[in-house]
């Protein structure tokens, strides 16, 4: 298994959410919480999920392979977005 | 487009995964009500037997990590499930079948969390809608009774593909009021214009949240309207 130490790899960081559009129950679940015990200054809550990849990056290449693992597997275009960085 | 065989008893392959559990369910429907033994088929299969249709049964494979359905979309035997649809081979998934079937873009849409944040088990008034599908044909303005029982079965389209699935017929089922109304009341779980099911393009790909497998003697569930809709999977390829 590829660790981030082994040469030639890097850690990318894909962050998967749900379009603005699209209801989000937990996060309107979390807010409506933080409101009632007294953080009523929290005006909006978005929940994502955060994905690490080591990824082989010895091409120079790895961003656009995880790029296409984000758009093809970890995220649903239909009703989610994502972005990605290298960490 | 490839011919099914309709002689003799029809061929369905049951595409079993790893948490599907509403397989015993489907069979034992298919073998009490038209004498038809299913074809259990394991998800890493790498080929489908001769078959006529395929079933893709309810429960939560693969844990729904990442997403309901996602991970099943990708194991062997859908590739082989995706280039039968693709020769106009009839399938049906139910609920988690549903899933699977929009994930792996054998149907459009998504399906979400519910709204209610609850997961809902309890019957359910649906309305079928026409089209130029067999289940539009045979079905059309039909009210059926049967269960639903998800956490994720809110079904969501954006506003073009909307407009799409009417436009060609494709919303199959949609939850409706006692006065057949697909009202805001109805609608459990805040899926898009009350959509229960849709099928596809073409009509031969049917999905929807509720179980008409557990529909199917009066004695459990006090319906056995999801007979009609099984006997409709039927009669599209025999």
């Amino acid at each position: 298994m590829a660790s981030v130490d082994s040469p030639g790899s890097s850690e990318f960081e894909v962050v998967v959410r749900l379009k603005p559009e699209v209801l989000d129950p937990e996060a309107r679940a979390i807010q409506e919480t933080l409101t009632r015990i007294g953080y009523a200054g929290v005006k909006a809550v978005q929940v994502s999920k955060r994905y690490i990849l080591t990824v082989d990056d010895r091409s120079g290449q790895g961003a656009t392979l995880v790029d296409s693992v984000a758009r093809e597997f970890l995220a649903n275009p239909v009703s989610e977005t994502f972005q990605v960085r290298k960490l | 487009m490839k011919r099914f065989t309709s002689t003799g008893t029809p061929r369905i392959g049951l595409i079993d995964f790893p948490g599907s559990n509403c397989d015993k369910d489907c069979a034992d429907a298919f073998w009490r009500h038209f004498g038809i033994r299913l074809q259990p088929v394991w998800h890493t299969e790498r080929s489908l037997p001769k078959l006529d249709a395929v079933l893709l049964p309810g429960g939560f494979s693969y844990g729904d990590y990442l997403r309901s359905g996602a991970l099943a979309a990708h194991s062997p035997i859908m590739t082989e499930v995706k280039s039968f649809v693709a020769k106009g081979g009839p399938a049906l998934g139910i609920c988690n079948g549903f899933q699977i079937l929009t994930e792996s873009h054998l149907l459009p849409g998504a399906l979400l969390r519910n709204n209610s944040r609850k997961f809902i088990c309890k019957p359910v008034d649906l309305m079928a809608g026409s089209g130029e599908s067999v289940y539009g044909r045979s079905l059309a303005g039909r009210r059926l009774k049967m269960p639903i029982a998800h956490g994720e079965g809110r079904y969501y389209v954006d506003d073009d593909g909307l407009r799409r699935l009417k436009d060609h017929g494709q919303v199959a089922f949609r939850y409706v009021d006692q006065a057949g109304v697909p009202s805001l009341e109805a609608n459990p779980n805040g899926t898009r214009d009350n959509i229960a099911g849709i099928v596809s393009e073409n009509g031969r790909v049917l999905g929807l949240m509720p179980h008409p497998e557990r529909a199917t003697d009066l004695l459990i569930g006090g319906s056995a309207d999801g007979l009609a809709i099984l006997e409709s999977f039927l009669s599209s390829f025999m």
